[in-house]
């Protein structure tokens, strides 16, 4: 079956920056066929027309750090809803975290992960699991096995191992297998008890902080440890200035480093909380606003290489509580795109490079086909109109967890439609 | 008048005019409570409800005095041995009181921010009598009456605070309301006591205590937590006391007429000189908890007075 999108904008990632083409893109049988510019020739035996009417067609959405409350939550988010939020937001595949209640920590769970999603979900599951059991930080996991199970990547998530020795023995026999380590860049002591970022905001709320150095310190740490082990690695989210020098030596020193940071840190910042609102609790807590610029800077350049949502689905109860003890995280599947379409609206950033960011980068970091336009890769497609503004009404998602900080905001760019091995899945 | 809000959750919103405004009214409750006859009824009718998440001596009794004199009817409530143990929220205890139809509800929390959540929850009034490290409002209206009588102003001062700033939401709430009446404020205390970039809120910061001293007019010490002592934030009791407890020759340094001021309950020999305290020369210790009832009368009176214009102007 042949699908044929015509009248659209092209974004490929690895195109250059700039204006993106009008151009079309054909579809056969759920691997993308074809592209070009200008008007479409039209396919031999016919095929069903998509009129994109000037809207913008990107590679899916690959989103590195999905929590689904599956297994043991499922009260905050199921593999359906959490699919039905993925596709509505464009995200064509949920790389999903290791750090639930039951932890992805042996095969069989990871089986079970793998099944429900694929079959509950309506978008791409690639799952990770933990790199030690139970995340405590002790024994490895069977790496092995999880690998050879689907496992794309290992990681104990916020839990930061403290073991120097265990760490290396982790990366170590990694590296034998070329799995992917996801570290969590963080000081354990600095940050224990803290909520928000130390600084006068900080000060005049009554709240306990964490000093950015504490980011610095945890990836100097993983840096100088991976240097000894030669693993892969990725941090999960590098998300302040002082931790930029780290990351720009190890890139320059050819270790295989990659960083990631969430949607927030790109968007919001510590006075964001305002009157302690939970909603805008999240892991790590929100920075500075020169931090953000920071980060969107290092976005912008390439040392920052991924851009996720972390959504992190927490019900009601979990957040009505007084700032300190109230749950951190916030969901983002369904904000993601038009969260970073903000970065794109002030001049920060291409809609190409925004789109290396959320899918081409990601993709080939984990080793999947998706994140490209290029011939050959799967149909994962979102279709998007990048001005449309509107509110988010946070009781209109799809996720069963409304817990996001972009309540009431003014957003631009509606997704028209999502694709997912040439199968519509929203829209 | 020109009170107009419907609690006092803290000093940061409050406009100097306001401050002016409860301070002037809290002169006259003074006056009252050295009457033999200390009753007026303009609370009459009206329930307080007093809660305490956190163990609290002086403050509730300062309050629930404060009520009774007013003529409202007090019940206080130690939240630390009932509700919380049961895993209730505290949401769902707020909704739970409110149901009782109270008009003033008195708070004191451990965290940062709980009085301001509780307060979106009710329809009565509430006065924050501490959250965390946040705010202590009316300890800052206090120590201000308390001034403004010593002093005879409330602005162009320099005033001191001294010891555990990181901790001590007294600290936050006086540094707001001092520098709101345009006073010079100076913090002294050992940096691990010190909050991040709180030179940013306008004061100066000095870790030599007979520097900070210097040609200060009021010189307000703070507690320091027993918790925070052994090693964790200062080496020891003897070298805190040795380095920022304030004795007759540090004190030297400072105007001879400055005042010396504590917010209670004191630790003699560990950030204040036992003395010292009880010179009634220097020490109006004493005359802030007198202030203290004074300063909630005056609170508590203005947010009636704010609640039956809501209601007038609801009925109208």
């Amino acid at each position: 079956m042949t699908l044929l999108f015509t009248d659209i904008r092209l974004i490929d990632p690895e195109a250059e920056d700039g204006q993106p083409p009008i151009g079309w893109l054909r579809v056969e049988n759920g691997v993308i066929a074809a592209t070009g510019t200008g008007p479409a020739p039209t396919p031999p035996g016919g095929a069903t027309r998509i009129d994109g009417a000037g809207a913008c067609l990107a590679p899916g959405i690959v989103d590195l750090g999905v929590k689904v409350g599956e297994p043991g939550e499922r009260h905050k988010e199921s593999f359906k809803t959490a699919g039905r939020a993925a596709a509505a937001g464009g995200v064509t595949t949920m790389v999903t975290r290791p750090d639930s209640l039951t932890p992805i920590d042996n095969p069989e769970t990871l089986e079970f992960v793998t099944r429900r999603g694929q079959e509950t979900a309506p978008v791409r599951i690639a799952a990770m699991a933990t790199l030690t059991r139970a995340r405590a930080g002790r024994e490895m996991t069977e790496i092995g096995f999880l690998k050879d199970a689907g496992a794309v990547a290992f990681s104990d998530g916020d839990h930061v191992l403290t073991d120097h020795r265990v760490l290396v023995r982790c990366l170590t026999y990694a590296r034998s297998l070329g799995a992917l380590v996801i570290g969590h860049p963080q000081d354990p002591g600095l940050s224990s008890g803290a909520c928000i970022t130390s600084g006068k905001f900080a000060t005049l709320r009554g709240l306990p902080g964490v000093p950015p150095m504490a980011e610095r310190i945890g990836l100097e740490r993983d840096l100088a440890l991976v240097e000894l082990t030669g693993a892969r690695y990725h941090a999960d989210q590098v998300t302040t200035a002082a931790a930029l020098p780290a990351l720009r030596r190890a890139k320059a020193t050819g270790l295989d480093v990659t960083a990631g940071i969430s949607i927030h840190h790109l968007t919001l910042n510590t006075l964001d909380i305002g009157d302690y609102r939970t909603f805008f609790k999240v892991k790590p807590p929100l920075r500075h606003e020169e931090d953000r610029l920071a980060m969107v800077e290092a976005l912008r350049e390439g040392l920052i290489d991924i851009v996720c949502s972390m959504h992190t689905p927490q019900d009601e109860e979990s957040k009505r509580l007084p700032f300190e003890e109230a749950a951190a995280g916030a969901v983002g599947l369904e904000t993601l795109l038009p969260a970073a379409l903000r970065l794109f609206h002030s001049g920060d950033l291409s809609l190409q490079a925004l789109f290396r960011a959320m899918a081409l980068n990601p993709a080939r970091r984990l080793g999947l086909p998706g994140g490209t336009l290029a011939p050959g890769a799967p149909a994962d497609l979102v279709l998007f109109d990048p001005d449309a503004p509107f509110v988010l009404d946070r009781f209109k998602l799809h996720s069963k967890s409304k817990n996001t900080p972009f309540d009431g905001a003014r957003l631009q760019g509606r997704v028209r439609g999502t694709w997912v091995g040439g199968a519509r899945v929203f829209g | 008048m020109t009170y107009r809000a419907r609690h006092l959750l803290g000093i940061e919103p409050l406009h100097p005019v306001e401050i002016t405004t409860l301070l002037d009214l809290a002169d006259t409750y003074v006056d009252l409570n050295r009457q033999a006859v200390k009753h007026s009824d303009v609370l009459a009718g009206l329930t307080q409800i007093n809660m305490f998440f956190e163990a609290s001596t002086r403050t509730q009794a300062s309050f629930e005095l404060a009520g009774k004199r007013l003529g409202a009817d007090v019940m206080n409530m130690a939240m630390q041995a009932s509700s919380i143990k049961k895993g209730e929220t505290l949401i769902d205890t707020a909704l739970t009181l409110n149901a009782m139809h109270p008009d003033l509800l008195v708070v004191r929390h451990p965290n940062s921010g709980a009085v301001d959540l509780l307060a979106q929850k009710v329809n009565c009034a509430v006065l924050n009598a501490g959250d965390g490290r946040h705010e202590h409002p009316t300890q800052a209206l206090l120590d201000a009456l308390t001034i403004r009588r010593a002093k005879g102003r409330l602005h162009r001062l320099n005033v001191a605070i001294c010891g555990d700033i990181a901790h001590s939401r007294v600290a936050r709430s006086n540094i707001l309301l001092l520098g709101k009446m345009e006073n010079r404020v100076r913090l002294i205390g050992p940096p691990t006591l010190m909050p991040s970039e709180v030179r940013e809120l306008g004061v100066e910061v000095f870790e030599d205590m007979r520097e900070g001293l210097t040609g200060c007019d009021v010189v307000m010490m703070l507690r320091l937590q027993k918790e925070r002592m052994d090693g964790g934030f200062i080496p020891s009791e003897r070298e805190y006391y040795h380095r920022y407890g304030l004795d007759p020759e540090k004190l030297a340094y400072a105007k001879d007429d400055a005042i010396v001021m504590h917010p209670g309950p004191m630790n003699r020999g560990v950030e204040i000189d036992g003395i010292l305290a009880d010179d009634i020369n220097r020490s109006v210790i004493q005359e802030q908890v007198e202030m203290g009832v004074a300063v909630r009368m005056a609170a508590m009176d203005l947010l009636a007075r704010n609640l039956r214009a809501a209601a007038t102007d609801g009925a109208a």
